[in-house]
């Protein structure tokens, strides 16, 4: 066997184990969603978005887990964009070569491995006791917000790197300022790849249970939330409470409250991927 | 194309390479950089040059790569200022005033110093936002003053008529060449006295450079253009004065033809038939 040919049938030998360990993922991951849709799909109901939860597992439904979750998403997304999308600029465009800026962007890198429960701790002693938030929406979002804003200042980061240096100069050159070349030129023509970057950091908040548990987002509450201070529960905790319950019925609500929970995130991605794809074909230069 | 502007004025000898000489009485000089030393932290990119603009002249700059052409130009509208470890000697004048001075704002300057790049760059807006851009940041509203400059701008880059149908048309997607008359257009609205362009046609075919280089020969009329060229026809065809670079040193500088025809320096000489660079 000569070499070329040996190559040739390594390099296939390659493709079929990638494509083998590529189809095995997606099998797992099929099997499950399969399993939840087939065990959940005939509990879903009107009924049972509209209900709230209850001991006895056909009556309840996930009313106050899914207005809880949105409640959740926005003040998150209210709270971690500004800040998130700002020290982005803030470290990309002004802080470039300092020590400062280096010892900010470290420790951000840092913050994305922090496990998600430690941030929970956080939230609990600095928004709910020390900030005396109690068990708000307002504190789960600003802990969420805290949770994701390393994601959001990374890619804010990158899709203004990507901005060709080039359109800076043209407006520089034309005498715009620094902040005028930001606002009208680079921000516009990293925007699809910011948004991007949020949603799909927001679609991971949606999924976040640990740091909600331990700010203290009740399993059991009784009435949707009305403001931002009021007591609530998300989704995935909702989730969470029902799979530890013994009753094979409260498993099944679960799996049907898994399928509304994979919806959301799968259309959050879905919008994410657009954006993507329309601004990167607008911006082709 | 070579204006003979040299009778009247007596050459200084001490002097020769860094002053072209003037038109009595109705020409003087645009800009002026003095004993100029440019550092990228312990990189010397330009080394004590001094050399005088004709207003309303064309002078090109031109030596092999990495002879500090472009760096030099770049002094001219402070575009230096923004690269990491830059600093600077000696003075660079308009009007006989230093740019370089504390109490000069940088974004004043480059409205009248306007610049072209080598490879076109318009916005990705309509064509029409592309040239009023200049103007919105100034704060200017009136949309009727900025159509005005919009289109008179378009006419004296000689775009105007290409793409008059439809000044809402994304910029790019014009040609290459009709976009770096476009970067020119959106310049000139801001109305400068100065225009520095680097390298404008070397990312063009041949007769999209030749418009640009028409272009260049009408705008003389009312700007100083100070023009990088790799292309040593183009800086023969279009320039006044030209001024030959070599390692970040000024090895010679006056009068175009003079430049061309009979340099004073072997290296010029050199350079200029090919024999390196």
């Amino acid at each position: 066997m000569n070499r070329a040919t040996k190559s040739r049938l390594k390099d296939k030998g390659f493709r079929y184990l990638g494509m083998g360990v590529t189809i095995s993922c997606l099998l797992v991951l099929a099997i499950f969603v399969g399993f939840v849709i087939y065990m959940g799909v005939d509990r879903l109901s009107w009924e049972f978005m509209k209900s709230l939860p209850s001991r006895f597992a056909a009556q309840s439904g996930i009313y106050t887990a899914w207005i809880g979750t949105i409640w959740v998403l926005a003040f998150t997304t209210l709270i971690s964009f500004p800040l998130g999308v700002g020290a982005g600029i803030y470290l990309e465009e002004y802080a470039r070569e300092n020590k400062f800026a280096t010892f900010l962007e470290i420790n951000i890198a840092n913050l994305a491995g922090v496990p998600s429960v430690i941030y929970g701790l956080l939230g609990l002693e600095v928004f709910v006791r020390m900030m005396q938030m109690g068990n708000s929406i307002l504190a789960g979002a600003l802990t969420l917000a805290l949770l994701i804003l390393p994601i959001i200042i990374v890619s804010t980061r990158e899709s203004i790197r990507a901005v060709p240096s080039t359109i800076r100069d043209a407006s520089n050159a034309l005498g715009a300022s620094k902040w005028q070349t930001i606002w009208n030129q680079v921000l516009p023509a990293s925007f699809g790849g910011i948004l991007t970057g949020v949603i799909l950091a927001l679609s991971r908040a949606v999924g976040e249970t640990a740091p909600l548990i331990v700010v203290g987002a009740l399993a059991y509450v009784p009435f949707a939330p009305q403001g931002p201070l009021d007591e609530f529960t998300v989704l995935p905790i909702q989730i969470f409470n029902w799979v530890t319950r013994p009753q094979h019925e409260f498993v099944v609500n679960a799996a049907a409250a898994i399928i509304v929970l994979l919806l959301i995130t799968f259309v959050m991605n879905g919008i994410a991927v657009y954006l993507r794809n329309r601004w990167q074909k607008k911006m082709d230069w | 194309m070579m204006d003979s502007k040299t009778k009247s004025s007596k050459p200084k000898a001490t002097n020769v390479e860094t002053k072209p000489k003037l038109d009595a009485n109705k020409q003087s000089y645009k800009l002026q950089a003095k004993g100029v030393d440019v550092f990228y932290d312990d990189f010397q990119a330009i080394k004590n040059i001094s050399l005088d603009i004709v207003e309303n002249s064309i002078t090109a700059f031109i030596g092999p790569s990495g002879c500090g052409k472009s760096t030099f130009l770049r002094l001219f509208n402070r575009m230096n200022d923004y690269i990491d470890g830059f600093s600077m000697n000696g003075d660079i004048l308009m009007d006989g005033d230093d740019i370089y001075d504390p109490s000069v704002k940088v974004e004043e300057l480059r409205k009248t110093v306007g610049m072209v790049f080598q490879k076109p760059n318009p916005f990705p807006k309509s064509i029409y936002e592309n040239v009023a851009y200049g103007l919105r940041i100034q704060g200017i509203t009136d949309e009727d003053y900025i159509e005005e400059r919009v289109v008179t701008s378009l006419k004296q880059a000689t775009l105007f008529s290409e793409v008059d149908e439809n000044l809402e048309k994304q910029a790019l997607s014009l040609s290459g060449g009709q976009q770096q008359r476009l970067c020119i257009a959106r310049a000139l609205a801001v109305k400068p006295s100065v225009l520095l362009m680097d390298e404008p046609t070397s990312a063009l075919d041949p007769i999209s450079s030749g418009k640009i280089e028409d272009l260049i020969h009408e705008l003389k009329e009312k700007y100083t253009i100070v023009i990088v060229t790799h292309n040593m026809q183009q800086a023969g065809r279009v320039s006044d004065n030209t001024a030959f670079l070599y390692m970040g040193s000024l090895v010679e500088y006056g009068d175009t033809q003079k430049i061309f025809t009979n340099p004073e320096k072997d290296r010029t000489q050199n350079y200029i038939t090919g024999r390196f660079g």
